[in-house]
């Protein structure tokens, strides 16, 4: 039935982790009024994404660009009078968001980082150069392999890097 | 002597040398030893938790147990590996569900993680093993009342349930250890508030703006400089400043100096020892004015 729609989108978030505090919501606006991008930009605005999601928008929510706009301050979350932990919420919503082939390019590029280098600004032989003129310790390598066992185990692999086509 | 493992994090090592020298320096000389981790990974700082918040806590709490391994407890630099790192501390210390799930994670790994060690950000380091008064005594080239905007980053303090350490609204540990130097820590608009630096490589046009804001209202307040404790906060004003001047047609000239390397001045680190070349805006007037 069409109007369970919202309910099962609410409930989803709510059962991931950072996304528990949604339903909290009482439309106040205190979080637009503190976040340093909706003072900058009207393409975002956190109490409207809040309001879309608990209205079930569930394409509007997780297609769009809106989510990939919080700058994670966490302003909103000190403020929030609900104590809605809006930027955990954000965080849930992009972790759906993703598993529904939602991906940015710099996210693509961040966890390749990861996955190749176990970190997200790899070293450069410039920097090696330098750090040795400077009389610094060379950097100890990531334990990739340990990395790569925890994000198979976690499936986090399978989450960014799934075949051409297969479905969400 | 107080032992510490040191999480470096990505950033600073691979891009900011000029942070790691001067902390390495600042902290050594006053008393605090740093081990450096083995097979020590990324954070799993918020790009990570956008992708996926399980997988970030598992990789965070995998590196805290490199430190519960070595006996010791963590001092990081970058506020973003102290916010990542302290939130899965304190959750998995305090959540025994979650733990349990991690540890799950984690055991293919062979790791456990315990929950008997701490994260420290290196400023609760000065405040609570070097302490305000020993650090006073170290002063021997006080910053000459330097005009210093502090800019801590988000990080530090937010979320402050769970980061616990200062004041979310009216901090104050960043600013006594600056005043200590010899400095002045100015007051400017919306001091608090975030510099962008997450939305670089997304949306760079909101990110300039929000950054443009940070300088603007600290050169309008007299700062001879920012001072910043994160190396994105640092870049994206730094490097920022340039981008700035292409897209507004502005300069302020502004230096942006992190915390660690005021300290090295102020203690008698000679600016020659540092690698202040790293910096795209000079830093000259700044060590003109401290003489
Ligand atoms: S501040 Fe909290 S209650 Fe108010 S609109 Fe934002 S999330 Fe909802
Ligand atoms: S965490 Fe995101 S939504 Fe909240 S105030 Fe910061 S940028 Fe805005």
């Amino acid at each position: 039935m069409t109007e369970e729609k919202p309910l099962d989108f609410t409930r989803e978030i709510t059962s991931r982790l950072g996304g528990e505090t949604i339903t909290h919501c009482y439309q106040c606006g205190t979080c637009a009024s503190t976040c340093p991008v909706a003072r900058t930009t009207e393409r975002y605005n956190p109490r409207q994404l809040i309001r879309l999601a608990l209205l079930g928008q569930r394409d509007e929510v997780l297609k769009g660009d809106t989510i990939w706009l919080c700058a994670s301050c966490y302003n909103c979350q000190e403020r929030c009078p609900q104590k809605v932990e809006v930027a955990d919420v954000i965080y849930a919503l992009r972790n759906m968001a993703i598993r529904e082939g939602n991906v940015p390019a710099i996210y693509m590029e961040f966890a390749t980082g990861l996955m190749s280098e176990g970190r997200l600004a790899p070293i450069s032989k410039f920097l090696e150069k330098k750090r040795t003129e400077y009389g610094l310790p060379p950097l100890k390598p990531a334990n990739v392999e340990a990395l790569k066992i925890i994000l198979a185990a976690t499936g986090f692999d399978k989450i960014m890097f799934k075949k051409e086509g297969a479905s969400p | 002597m107080t032992s510490y493992a040191l999480f470096l994090g990505c950033t600073i090592p691979a891009r900011q040398p000029h942070y790691e020298l001067a902390a390495r320096k600042a902290l050594t000389k006053l008393g605090i030893e740093l081990v450096d981790l083995e097979g020590a990974t990324c954070c799993a700082p918020p790009p990570i938790q956008s992708i996926d918040l399980e997988t970030s806590l598992a990789i965070a709490a995998y590196n805290i147990c490199l430190a519960e391994e070595a006996d010791l407890n963590i001092l990081t630099l970058c506020t973003g590996c102290f916010e990542s790192l302290t939130i899965a501390n304190r959750l998995l210390k305090e959540n025994r569900e979650l733990r349990e799930k991690i540890n799950k994670i984690l055991s293919n790994a062979g790791k456990e993680f315990k929950g008997t060690k701490e994260v420290k950000h290196y400023l609760q380091v000065l405040m609570d093993d070097v302490g305000v008064n020993h650090l006073k005594q170290n002063v021997v080239k006080p910053l000459n009342n330097l005009n210093v905007a502090a800019f801590s980053g988000c990080h530090l303090l937010r979320p402050s349930e769970l980061l616990r350490f200062d004041d979310p609204e009216r901090p104050r540990i960043f600013d006594t250890l600056i005043e200590v130097l010899g400095a002045k820590s100015i007051p400017y608009k919306n001091k608090l508030r975030c510099c962008g630096g997450l939305l670089r490589g997304y949306a760079d046009d909101i990110a300039l703006a929000i950054a443009r804001d940070k300088i603007v209202n600290a050169y309008n307040a007299g700062a001879d400089c920012i001072s910043t404790l994160c190396p994105f906060c640092f870049l994206t004003l730094d490097l920022g400043q340039m981008l700035i001047k292409t897209t507004y047609k502005e300069e302020y000239n502004l230096p942006i100096i992190h915390y660690a390397e005021l300290l090295s001045l102020s203690i008698g680190v000679e600016p020659k020892e540092l690698a202040l070349d790293f910096h795209k805006i000079k830093v000259d007037k700044v060590l003109e004015k401290i003489g």
